[in-house]
């Protein structure tokens, strides 16, 4: 997995709440059997007009949102389908970092085993923040992981939440497979002791 | 005496690995599930890392998602969906996966033939890289939804990485009048709580109008939890579960059968255990359910109206109802009962089984659908549309003017080509109304199956107690 440790980027608001995986890649991108060419799947019905030409009200197609790595979303972001292909899909276009108020289980879970870090902030400060993108779109926050922090432009500093486990393994860029695996002998002494 | 301990916690406690305080618990998996969408990746990454299946005896591998319905001739599905379903075989056969292709006379739908082949059983822990898996809960499970990383890691290990999560205990008392059904029940709490309302939790489902449910009802309650957000939705073993299984031909046979369910009747929930939470729901008085908006927890009862947006206080949700309602293209304060629909989808993991289809057939039986109408029906399973022919359902369905198919997911996801057109309504027996689900641009209003035929009949969102 690809490691993450800090950047700075402009903000893509994307102020709807409860965006399934279903928005974030429809199905019909899903007869891949790899990981590539997702991005162009990314949003596919709100970021394309019906004769499939760009929508120019969709912020991943504004000009002022080209290169941002954080994508800023509401409430309950990643609900629905368990799809991986989602952050496949939102890391394929270049966002490395999603802020909402909360995550769908699965949806996080699944971000966290791609270095795709989900950061769960208060209403208070997730408000300033599309206040913030809407205002000074080309405004940039910094990330830090190690820190655990949030830098908004004026310098305040928000800190957010992570379990070290999935931390360690993002710092690092280690696949979370590798500690399974080294688990081996107990996972053979649970199945022989139940046999 | 020790800890009174809940249904959940059993079955936790008793697949644990290794626990840490750094790191998720290691959680042992008996039964892993796999279809052709959410897999390629995942048998890549083993052939990347030179890993084996661990347990390929506790590993089944099943067509459904991409399959067509219209033909068991592969050839038929679109290049993409051919090349991805001929990987998917290849994988099996080479990692030596029990394999249910389309040739298989037990292939079906992941959910739909777990339980039905009698793989899905008591006490288990159950994944799939499908959220839906939530469905074999009904069984006393623990069953959830895995990425496309987890499945390659229960692959390889066998195991999943997992932090505990929050139970909730979900009572629903009170008796469902006629025509309410377990959908209506499971769309009464998904709009009760909402589509976030589980989130971090798994349900566990209780009360007097639970232990009524027979074990295909349960299922379809069952699946429907991650609609709230719950990693899984349980309902406590019982003689119904047992009776469903006995005999299904990968149950426990003779001796291990009766040890078994010794062991299962150990399983429900302690006298005094306590959950997280609890949530009442009471549905004595409760009617057909109709979601109107563009997930599943914006649900109403069928005599009810659509919310109006200038009612809610929250800023937020005031504008979510909006965006749904402009894409539903349905007025606030209006009726949804009476509403035009042009497509009826009878099938899915939620409600393609034989009561199911048997519920939708009372109310097609001696009826045509209305005029312009498409009617879809997609057995779960190539059981259940063996069975179901067996008793006249395909004929009765065909008469009223509908389409009946081979088993699979079809317009649940719309990936095999059949779906809505942009701007179509349809009433569906499916879980997700999300925008664009069932076919760019199409509308979906959820529902159960009598619903869902009633409407077929009348061309209009109907309370199928007028046609009963």
């Amino acid at each position: 997995m690809k490691s993450f440790t800090k950047l700075t980027s402009k903000i893509i608001p994307l102020p709807n709440t409860d965006v399934d995986t279903d928005q974030i890649i429809p199905a019909r991108y899903l007869k891949v059997i790899d990981k590539s060419g997702l991005a162009e799947g990314l949003f596919d019905s709100w970021r394309r007009l019906e004769d499939g030409s760009p929508n120019p009200d969709f912020p991943l197609n504004q000009d002022e949102y080209q290169g941002a790595q954080v994508l800023l979303a509401g409430d309950n972001f990643g609900c629905g389908s368990s799809r991986e292909h989602a952050p496949w899909a939102l890391m394929g276009w270049g966002i490395n970092v999603v802020i909402s108020t909360s995550f769908a289980d699965i949806f996080r879970g699944n971000a966290l085993k791609n270095g795709l870090l989900p950061i769960v902030v208060s209403e208070e400060i997730q408000t300033s923040l599309f206040d913030l993108s809407e205002e000074a779109p080309t405004a940039t926050v910094d990330i830090n992981l190690e820190t655990q922090t949030l830098t908004l432009p004026d310098g305040t500093q928000v800190s957010f939440e992570i379990d070290t486990f999935s931390k360690t393994c993002m710092l690092e860029g280690i696949d979370q497979l590798g500690y399974l695996l080294k688990h081996d002998e107990q996972i053979a002494a649970f199945e022989e002791a139940r046999a | 005496m020790t800890q009174p301990k809940t249904l959940f916690e059993k079955i936790w406690e008793s697949h644990l690995v290794a626990e840490s305080d750094d790191a998720p618990s290691i959680l042992y998996i008996d039964l892993h599930l796999v279809h052709e969408v959410t897999s390629p990746q995942a048998f890549s990454g083993l052939r990347e890392k030179g890993l084996k299946v661990r347990r390929p005896e506790r590993t089944i591998g099943t067509m459904d998602h991409s399959i067509p319905t219209l033909s068991l001739d592969l050839e038929t599905a679109d290049a993409m969906a051919i090349q991805q379903l001929e990987q998917f075989e290849k994988n099996c056969d080479q990692f030596g996966v029990q394999f249910y292709g389309m040739d298989s006379p037990n292939r079906g739908i992941v959910h739909v033939i777990g339980p039905e082949q009698g793989f899905t059983q008591p006490g288990q822990t159950i994944v799939c890289g499908d959220s839906h898996t939530s469905t074999h809960g009904a069984f006393g499970a623990l069953a959830f939804g895995i990425g496309t990383s987890e499945v390659e890691h229960v692959l390889a290990s066998q195991s999943l990485l997992q932090n505990r999560p929050k139970t909730c205990l979900v009572k629903f008392e009170g008796k469902l009048q006629p025509g309410v059904t377990a959908k209506d029940m499971i769309l009464a709490l998904n709009a009760k709580i909402g589509i976030g309302g589980g989130t971090g939790y798994v349900f566990e489902y209780a009360g007097e109008a639970i232990r009524a449910l027979n074990m295909e009802e349960r299922m379809t309650l069952c699946n429907m939890s991650i609609e709230a957000g719950a990693r899984a939705g349980m309902v406590a073993p019982d003689d119904v579960t047992f009776d469903y299984l006995k005999g299904r031909p990968y149950a426990p046979q003779g001796e291990a059968w009766d040890a078994a369910v010794t062991k299962w009747r150990k399983l429900p929930s302690d006298k005094g255990a306590e959950y997280d939470k609890t949530i009442n729901v009471d549905v004595e008085n409760l009617e057909p359910m109709v979601t109107f908006g563009t997930n599943p927890g914006m649900g109403i009862q069928v005599s009810e109206a659509v919310p109006s947006p200038n009612n809610e206080r929250d800023a937020a949700k005031q504008s979510a109802l909006q965006k749904a309602l402009d894409y539903m293209d349905l007025v606030p304060a209006s009726n949804l009962k009476g509403h035009t629909v042009n497509v009826v989808f009878i099938g899915s993991c939620t409600n393609s089984r034989m009561s199911d289809l048997r519920a939708a057939a009372s109310i097609l039986k001696g009826r045509k659908v209305a005029e312009g109408m498409r009617l879809l029906v997609v057995p779960g399973s190539e059981n259940i549309r063996k069975e179901a022919e067996a008793e006249g359902i395909d004929k009765i369905v065909r008469d009223a003017g509908g389409e009946w198919r081979f088993a699979g997911c079809s317009m649940c996801i719309a990936m095999n080509g059949d779906n809505l057109e942009p701007g179509q309504y349809a009433v569906s027996t499916s879980n997700r109304n999300f925008e664009g689900r069932q076919g760019k641009g199409g509308r979906t209003f959820l529902a159960s199956p009598l619903t869902a035929a009633a409407s077929a009949i009348t061309g209009k969102v109907t309370d199928p107690r007028e046609l009963m």
